[in-house]
């Protein structure tokens, strides 16, 4: 246990606690339904746009890809335009399988030392499948729940809701990017607990995110599965959010209104943390730029005016030697 | 290092797991054998770097400036505004320790704070500190901390404890490239008078005589005349290289390194053979005699400074373009920085080689191409006469340069010159080769005596992958393209795989170069035979 561990703890027992005091005891549903949501939208967008802007007009002085295959050279050679691209079209293609598939991470190795001597490198492949499943999970999680949105739910939603129901057993149906959220949400709180060098690094605003993502997930899965909450009168509320005629219905259970108050923190806090990896990988120099730096030339706006030693003043210090060791001069003896 | 530290007990020393003190509680202590020698004040005066002064890492008092905290966070400021790539890397690190186990001085420390993620948290928390509203209100329980004089000593070890090779961004899901976090941290130290003897002084030399060596002209001359001796002696053959020559088609610069020390001078010697084999016209420069760059280990200032010679010296003797030689940071300063720092190269031509008509689209812009890609384009068009039998007693591996593998993807160009110039080739395992490469220990200026310990330390991994094909398969000779790896294997190879030969790709091309008028060759360019005498034995 260490200080950050139980500062993100206790900060998302607050969180757990705060709506639930605040609609069972001192019944401020409204507050808790209408005005935060709105506020954690507000924080959200207002964050998010900041943050962005705060990178996107900070320049980019160099051209700086990590190369991670064959460079474009001569024509006979085989170039690697997925990893090391040359073209624009190969740096959509780059982003696309580092966004998507995350492809940097799949690559992860993981280094022991065998027979006392030998360094050895094996295939990691759990981090990568995690946090796949993890994200996944949460965006077709996340997706879903616009159905809350809307009086009828739009066709996409229904098509994503009957993919994720796919392997239904019974009633209700089974969505499993909720169950998949909460157990690789669980994993990745595991591993940063578990392996030391993950452990040792480790802060409470990395502790913090996941605290609140699998209580997000526990309580959402408790709501649909277990505890008898009132959908009608949830979606009324939501809905009503939504289209800007906040309704707050009586019948709504302070389960919920955790859930919500949790969802709305995630979202507030998103902007100021480093949840934002999200927007900032579309900014990474190391991964969004085509290395072609020697083919066409990148512009530094702030390219600093130096000073260099002149071929004249080099020449000026040494020129006696210089002819008598016979080296061309473009002064002779002044 | 104590001297007579042996491998197994390096390797012993390995520190399993991270200690139970958390790292901002973890005081890091400067002490004899782990600090590189501060630059000498006559340098950084010299350079018109701010805070010379006489002081000893090991003293207590650093005698920083008066308001050096402020100095720091200026400095910070300054660069998170000029730099997209610090900010973002400051802000979006998920801490998920993909990187942590990929630094080769991590694995052959087993010291957290040489985990690149770790190693961005010592300037991290001071940016939270400094610069977020959260790091303000939560303090430590942020993760940020405030700036102090102990912090200083710690950024001084642990940024000179990086290597810049790149390999964990390369893993990191977002591309963080510790490379970038070093070099501001580096910079901001050198806001307060802390830079390193071994990065300043050939700094200041490269800046006066043209090479970090401090080579003068006419020495420069002369040391490439006795290589000319040499390679006579060796083919029977006298090579005039033209120096500052006026009106040549090509200008030639590579690192001074391979002027000074073995084995370098033996890929020298390749060049010049090389050259002549194909009649080139070329010229040498006394005042650009330096390929490699220092500047990159200092700022983007000093960088730029220092590479401006090569366009400079192209312009004044009227070339038409620029061919480099092998060598590591170097090529990542031509291929990712030169052209943004001292284009547009208008006065050069798009280069085309002279023996085969190949145009280098690829340098179209900075006109500048490197060795590999010549002599490859040579040998695909069958202009070489070769014969590989030459370097048949070395067994060759080759070992990625970081730069070139991970600032530029040449990967296949050099291998498919050593394949063709020697007929035993075997790779290294696939984690540590191409951009998997694992550094020498050495780059980015840290190649100097006192820190032999860490060298050894940082250079482990790799040095353990040649292990396995000197085992496996009797590998005898690590080829490499870069100057620094010609100076750092050597001690690296003779500590952990004694009986491995440190060799550039062209002393191997050098060797097998069948020259026109050429005596029996017997030696090869170590002068050497070209045989074993075992192997001769039995030959006969």
């Amino acid at each position: 246990m260490n200080i950050h561990y139980l500062f993100a703890l206790f900060v998302a027992l607050l969180c757990i606690f705060i709506p639930y005091a605040g609609v069972e005891f001192a019944h401020m549903q409204t507050f808790f339904g209408v005005f935060i949501p709105y506020l954690a939208i507000v924080i959200f967008t207002v964050g998010v746009i900041s943050k962005m802007l705060s990178w996107v007009k900070r320049p980019v002085p160099f051209r700086i890809p990590t190369t991670c295959g064959q460079q474009k050279s001569l024509p006979w050679i085989k170039s690697n335009c997925i990893d090391n691209p040359s073209s624009f079209f190969g740096v959509i293609l780059r982003m696309a399988f580092e966004i998507l598939t995350f492809r940097s991470l799949f690559r992860n190795t993981k280094s022991t030392i065998k027979e006392g001597n030998k360094f050895s490198y094996e295939w990691e492949i759990f981090l990568w499948v995690g946090a796949l499943a993890f994200h996944y999970a949460f965006f077709v999680t996340l997706f879903r729940h616009f159905r809350l949105f809307f009086e009828n739910t739009p066709v996409c939603i229904q098509i994503v809701e009957s993919l994720d129901g796919l392997m239904q057993i019974g009633l209700p149906i089974i969505y499993m990017s909720g169950i998949v959220l909460f157990f690789a949400a669980c994993y990745l709180l595991f591993r940063r607990t578990y392996i030391p060098q993950v452990r040792y690094g480790s802060l409470s605003a990395d502790f913090f995110p996941l605290f609140l993502i699998i209580t997000i997930a526990g309580t959402g899965i408790y709501m649909r599965y277990f505890g008898k909450v009132d959908i009608v009168a949830i979606k009324e509320l939501t809905a009503g959010i939504f289209s800007f005629s906040p309704k707050v219905p009586e019948n709504v259970s302070s389960i919920f209104y955790i859930h919500l108050f949790l969802v709305c923190v995630l979202f507030a806090y998103f902007p100021f943390s480093k949840l934002m990896h999200a927007g900032g990988i579309f900014l990474s120099p190391t991964r969004n730029l085509a290395n072609n730096s020697r083919i066409k030339r990148h512009i530094n706006p702030w390219n600093p005016k130096v000073k260099i030693h002149t071929y004249e003043a080099y020449e000026n210090e040494f020129r006696e030697k210089m002819i008598e060791a016979g080296l061309p001069v473009e002064k002779e003896g002044a | 290092m104590s001297e007579d530290l042996k491998p197994e007990e390096i390797i012993k020393s390995i520190k399993p797991g991270p200690p139970s003190t958390p790292w901002m509680d973890v005081v890091s202590k400067v002490e004899a054998g782990n600090y590189c020698y501060p630059s000498q004040p006559k340098t950084l005066e010299f350079l018109g770097m701010p805070n010379p002064r006489e002081w000893s890492p090991a003293d207590e008092d650093w005698k920083l400036p008066e308001n050096w905290q402020e100095i720091i966070h200026k400095g910070f400021k300054e660069r998170l505004d000029k730099y997209r790539s610090l900010k973002v890397f400051m802000d979006i690190c998920v801490r998920c320790g993909a990187c942590a186990d990929k630094c080769h001085f991590f694995l052959g420390s087993g010291d957290p704070k040489n985990m690149p993620y770790l190693r961005a948290e010592l300037l991290r928390s001071i940016y939270r500190n400094d610069f977020t509203t959260f790091g303000k209100i939560l303090g430590k329980f942020s993760g940020s901390r405030k700036l102090t004089k102990d912090i200083i000593k710690e950024w001084f070890l642990y940024f000179y404890q990086c290597s810049e090779c790149r390999r964990c961004s390369v893993f990191c899901p977002y591309g963080i490239d510790t490379a970038e976090i070093t070099m501001m941290g580096r910079e901001l130290l050198h806001l307060l008078g802390i830079s390193i003897h071994w990065i300043m002084d050939p700094v200041a030399n490269c800046t006066r005589t043209g090479n970090h060596l401090g080579i003068q002209p006419q020495n420069f001359k002369e040391i490439i005349e006795f290589f000319c001796d040499d390679i006579e002696e060796i083919t029977g053959l006298r090579i005039d290289p033209p120096f500052n020559k006026k009106g040549a088609e090509i200008l030639f610069v590579t690192p001074s390194g391979d002027a000074f020390a073995d084995p370098g001078t033996y890929t020298f010697m390749g060049y010049l053979m090389l050259f002549e084999h194909i009649g080139l016209d070329y010229t040498l420069s006394t005042y650009a005699s330096e390929g490699g760059n220092f500047g990159l280990f200092t700022s983007s200032e000093t960088m730029k400074k220092l590479n401006a010679k090569m366009y400079a010296e192209a312009k004044r003797l009227g070339v038409k373009y620029i061919l480099g030689g092998e060598c590591g940071h170097m090529w990542r300063v031509v291929n990712q920085y030169m052209g943004t720092m001292n284009g547009p190269a208008d006065f050069l031509e798009v280069p085309k080689s002279p023996i085969t008509g190949t145009v280098f689209e690829n340098a179209r812009d900075t006109k500048m191409v490197h060795i590999a890609e010549f002599v490859a384009d040579l040998i695909k068009h069958n202009k070489l006469k070769l014969d590989p039998s030459r370097n048949d007693k070395r067994i060759v591996t080759f070992h990625d340069s970081c730069n070139p593998s991970r600032a530029m993807g040449l990967l296949e160009e050099p291998r498919y010159v050593i394949k063709n110039v020697c007929n035993n080739f075997y790779e290294m395992p696939d984690s540590t080769i191409r951009e998997n490469t694992f550094c020498c220990g050495s780059g980015s200026g840290l190649n100097t005596e006192e820190i032999m310990e860490t060298r050894l330390r940082g250079g482990l991994p790799r040095a353990n992958a040649v292990k396995y094909v000197h085992e496996k398969y009797d590998v005898n000779t690590l080829a490499c393209i870069c100057a620094i790896d010609r100076a750092a294997l050597p001690p690296l190879m003779d500590y952990w795989v004694p009986g491995v030969d440190v060799t550039g790709m062209c002393e191997l091309l050098g060797n097998a170069l069948v020259m026109e008028g050429e005596i029996k060759r017997e030696l090869d360019l170590r002068m050497e035979p070209l045989k074993d005498e075992e192997e001769e034995n039995t030959d006969e």
